[in-house]
C-alpha cells in the first residue's frame, strides 16, 4: 500500500485571470487541463481520475459541472467525481483517491465566473437561511466585522493592511491607499478582492510515475482540512481554531517553511492567518498577489497550491498552501509540499 | 486498502413536506439513528462527508457551511460532494475512501434533499422555461429501450406495483399505496409518454446517514464490508453514446464486480438497490449491470425474479419509486444494500442475503457510482 507521502503535484496551469471572459466554464477548462497535461507529455487518456470542483451558484445554473465533463474528455468513460468546494478539496478528494494504489495520475481542477452575477445578491445565499440570509448578510459586510475584531486585537491595523495590499497588488502606496474612503468601516477598496473569472488544473502523481514525469515532484507531504460553527457572532473572530487545528495535523510545525500562500480575499484575512499560523518574517507570504489579486472562485485555492507546488519545481524544499471557504474563513484547509534532493 | 465496512445506518420517514423540521433537523433525525445503530456518539465520529443535488432545490448555496453545527462537524474535516442523481452513491464512496485511504477511521457519510423548501422541476431545467423535469429527459430512453427489447407494455407496470407493494413493508417509505395495482397503474395519467404517473418517483423530502470505519471500528459491531466501490462518469451527448445501455454504467459495473471477485453477479449477488426513478429503468439496469442479457432483463422482471421472495430482488426498500428525496436517494440505496447483508432491513428482509449491490445514477444518464456489500470480507469462500 502506498504512504500518502508518496503522492505529488506533477504539473499545473491557471487560465489567464481576467474580470469577465465570454468563454463558458467548460471551454476555460478544455484549455487549462491540456495546458496542464501538455508539458508532462501527457494526454487525457493517461488519466486515471478526475475530481472538479465548481458551484452552482457562481455559474448561475444547476448542475453546471455536468458540461464540464467535455473538458475532461471523459470518453471511454472516467473514474470522476465533483465537489461542491473549491478545487483545493477536489484536490482532496484525488489524494484520498490515490492512496488507494490502484491507480498513479489524477486531475483536479477548481473553475468560477462570478462576473456573471452579483456578488451582493448571491453571497448571502451560503449564510443559514433562517437568521443571516433573510437580512443579506454579505461578504463584505462579515469581513468589516471580522477585520474590526483583528485589529482590536492587535494583530492588524489599517496601516499594516494597506501593506499587505500595496505589496500583493504591486502598486500604490500605503499613504496614498489610506486616503480613500471606507467601503466598510475599516474596509477600503484595496481591502477587498476582485472579481475574477478563471479556473485551474492540477496534475497528481503517484510513486514512480511521479518520478518519471518531473524532476522534482512537490510531494504533498501533510494534508488537512477543518470546519467551524456557522454564525460567525457565535465565534472569536480574531483567531481562526480551524486552521490551527488543521495545520497541525498537516504538520506544518514539524519543519520551517519558505513560502506560504494563503487564500486571504481580505488584507486582515492575511495578517490573522499569519499570526494564526505562527508565520515568520522569514516566509515569503503571497508571492503570487494571491486573491488580492486575482480572486477566480472556486480555484483560488487551488491556485494557492499551485503556486505552492510551483517554488517545490523550482528548487524550493517546503512550502505551505492555505484554502478557505464560509463566512469569515468558517472552514480552512493547509496543504503542505515538500522537495526531495 | 483497509477493508472498510458500514456499522451504521439511518434515514428519516420520507414525506412530500416536512415543515416540522428544518434541514438540520431532518438530516440529524438521520444522523441520531445511524449514530445510535452503530453505538456511537458525534463524539467519536472523525469526519463528515454531505452529498446533495443542486443546492437551487433548496436555495440554500453550499449548505455544507451552514450544517457544521447540527452535523457535528466543528473542528473536524466537512466534505461536500454533488454529482447529480448520484451524489447519495458518491457520498458513500468518498466516505469509504477517506478510510479506504488509511487517513480517517470514522467518518459519517449524510445526504438530504428537502425538496418541498423550493422547485425542483424549475431547478431541474437550469431555471430555463418549460422544463419538462427528469421524465422528460428519460422518456425517450425508455422508448428506446422498449423498441429494441421488444417487451410488452406491462413490464414497467410490474415494476411500479411491485415496489410500491415492497414500500409498504418499509417504515420510513415516502408512498404508501395500499390498494396499488396493475389497473391502477395502468388508468393513472400519462406524463411522458409510455411514462405515467404512478410508474414515477415523487417529490420527497428526507435524509440518510452512513457511518463507515475499519476493521478496528467494526469490532463489536454488525458490519456491512463494503468489497468494492466505484464511479464513472460520461459526456453528454455525442454520437455513439448509447444511454440505454450506457458504457459508464456497464464500465463501473464491471470494476465493483472485479473488486469484490464477482464473476458472476445473477448468481454471486444475493439482491441489488437500483436508482429506479422511473418503472422501465428496473429491466435497463438490469442488463446494463451485466445481471441479464441484452435484451432480457424484462423477462426477469415478467417472471416475478426481482420481487423480494423472487430469485434476484430488486428495490426491497421501495426504492426510488416509492421515496425520492433526489440528494439522499443514491445513499438511501447503499443504505439498504448494507442493512440487508447486515441482516437489519426488517419486513423487507432478503432471507439470507449476504451480498448485495447498490447503484446510483445522475444527469443525462452519464454519473454511475455503485459498491457491493457483504456480510463477510471473504463471501465466496
Amino acid at each position: 500500500m502506498p504512504t500518502s507521502t508518496d503522492i505529488a503535484v506533477v504539473g499545473w496551469a491557471p487560465t489567464p485571470m481576467v474580470r469577465h471572459t465570454e468563454l463558458s466554464e467548460t471551454q476555460l477548462l478544455v484549455r487549462v487541463i491540456t495546458d496542464a497535461l501538455q508539458p508532462l507529455g501527457l494526454t487525457r487518456s493517461d488519466v486515471d481520475f478526475t475530481c472538479l470542483g465548481s458551484c452552482d451558484y457562481i455559474t448561475g445554473q444547476a448542475f453546471s459541472f455536468v458540461g464540464n465533463l467535455d473538458a475532461i474528455g471523459a470518453w471511454p468513460p472516467k473514474r470522476d467525481s465533483h465537489v461542491e468546494m473549491d478545487g483545493a478539496w477536489a484536490l482532496y478528494e484525488a489524494w484520498l483517491r490515490l492512496q488507494e494504489g490502484d491507480i498513479d495520475i489524477a486531475v483536479v481542477t477548481g473553475s468560477g465566473r462570478s462576473s456573471t452575477g452579483n456578488p451582493a445578491l448571491i453571497y448571502p445565499m451560503e449564510m443559514d437561511p433562517f437568521y443571516l440570509a433573510p437580512i443579506g448578510a454579505d461578504p463584505v459586510t462579515l469581513a468589516a466585522l471580522q477585520a474590526r475584531a483583528v485589529i482590536a486585537a492587535g494583530i492588524a491595523d489599517e496601516r499594516s493592511m494597506a501593506e499587505v495590499a500595496v505589496r500583493s497588488r504591486g502598486k500604490g502606496t500605503v499613504d496614498e491607499l489610506l486616503s480613500g474612503d471606507y467601503v466598510r468601516e475599516p474596509l477600503r477598496r484595496h481591502d477587498l478582492p476582485p472579481i475574477t473569472d478563471g479556473a485551474a488544473a492540477m496534475v497528481l502523481a503517484r510513486g514512480d510515475r511521479a518520478r518519471q514525469l518531473v524532476e522534482r515532484p512537490a510531494y504533498i507531504t501533510g494534508f488537512d482540512h477543518r470546519t467551524e460553527c456557522h454564525n460567525p457572532s457565535f465565534r472569536a473572530l480574531d483567531d481562526s481554531p480551524s486552521t490551527r487545528i488543521a495545520a497541525e495535523a498537516a504538520g506544518l510545525g514539524d519543519k520551517p517553511v519558505e513560502v506560504a500562500e494563503l487564500q486571504a480575499a481580505f488584507t486582515h484575512e492575511e495578517l490573522l492567518l499569519r499570526s494564526v499560523l505562527g508565520l515568520g518574517d522569514d516566509v515569503t507570504v503571497n508571492a503570487s498577489g494571491g486573491a488580492l489579486k486575482a480572486n477566480p472562485i472556486m480555484a483560488t485555492g487551488l491556485s494557492r497550491i499551485g503556486y505552492a507546488a510551483e517554488h517545490i519545481f523550482g528548487g524550493g524544499t517546503r512550502a505551505l498552501a492555505h484554502s478557505t471557504s464560509g463566512p469569515c474563513l468558517q472552514q480552512n484547509l493547509i496543504c503542505i509540499l515538500e522537495g526531495r534532493s | 486498502m483497509i477493508p472498510v465496512a458500514v456499522v451504521g445506518v439511518g434515514q428519516t420517514h420520507h414525506k412530500t413536506r416536512r415543515r416540522d423540521v428544518s434541514v438540520g433537523g431532518m438530516v440529524r433525525e438521520a444522523v441520531f439513528r445511524a449514530l445510535e445503530d452503530a453505538q456511537m456518539t458525534m463524539d467519536d465520529i472523525d469526519a463528515v462527508v454531505l452529498g446533495k443535488a443542486p443546492d437551487l432545490f433548496e436555495g440554500i448555496m453550499k449548505p455544507e457551511l451552514y450544517l457544521s453545527d447540527a452535523l457535528g462537524a466543528v473542528g473536524k474535516p466537512m466534505f461536500r460532494v454533488h454529482t447529480a442523481g448520484s451524489v447519495g452513491g458518491t457520498t458513500g464512496i468518498v466516505a469509504a475512501s477517506h478510510v479506504q485511504a488509511g487517513k480517517h477511521k470514522r467518518v459519517l457519510a449524510v445526504a438530504f434533499e428537502k425538496q418541498s423548501e423550493g422547485n425542483a422541476q424549475f431547478a431541474l431545467g437550469s431555471g430555463r422555461g418549460a422544463s419538462l423535469g427528469a421524465g422528460g429527459a428519460f422518456a425517450p430512453f425508455i422508448r428506446a429501450y422498449i423498441h429494441r427489447s421488444h417487451a410488452p407494455e406491462h413490464i414497467g407496470w410490474k415494476v411500479a406495483v411491485k415496489d410500491r407493494q415492497n414500500a409498504l413493508k418499509n417504515p420510513y417509505a415516502h408512498l404508501k399505496i395500499e390498494d396499488i395495482s396493475i389497473e391502477k397503474v395502468r388508468n393513472s395519467p400519462m406524463m411522458w409518454e409510455p411514462i405515467r404517473f404512478l410508474e414515477s418517483c415523487p417529490s420527497s423530502d428526507g435524509a440518510c446517514a452512513v457511518i463507515i470505519t475499519d476493521e478496528v471500528g467494526a469490532r463489536g459491531r454488525n458490519p456491512a464490508w463494503v468489497l468494492g466501490a466505484s464511479s464513472r462518469s460520461e459526456p453528454p451527448s455525442f454520437p455513439g453514446r448509447d444511454p440505454v445501455r450506457p458504457e459508464a454504467c456497464m464500465q463501473c459495473a464491471k470494476d465493483v464486480y472485479a473488486q469484490a471477485g464477482i464473476t458472476r453477479p445473477r448468481q454471486q449477488l444475493d439482491m441489488a438497490e437500483l436508482y429506479v426513478p422511473f418503472s422501465w429503468h428496473e429491466p435497463m439496469w438490469l442488463e446494463a449491470h451485466l445481471i441479464a442479457e441484452e435484451g432480457e432483463g424484462w423477462k426477469m422482471t415478467d417472471a416475478g425474479d426481482t420481487e423480494i421472495a423472487g430469485s434476484f430482488p430488486v428495490n426491497c426498500s421501495g426504492g426510488v419509486l416509492s421515496s425520492n428525496p433526489i440528494g439522499a436517494s443514491g445513499l438511501l440505496r447503499f443504505a439498504e444494500a448494507a442493512n440487508q447483508v447486515r441482516g437489519v432491513a426488517g419486513e423487507h428482509q432478503v432471507d439470507g442475503a449476504k451480498t448485495a449491490l447498490a447503484m446510483a445514477y445522475g444527469a443525462n444518464s452519464q454519473y454511475f457510482s455503485m459498491w457491493v456489500v457483504a456480510n463477510s470480507l471473504q463471501p465466496f469462500g
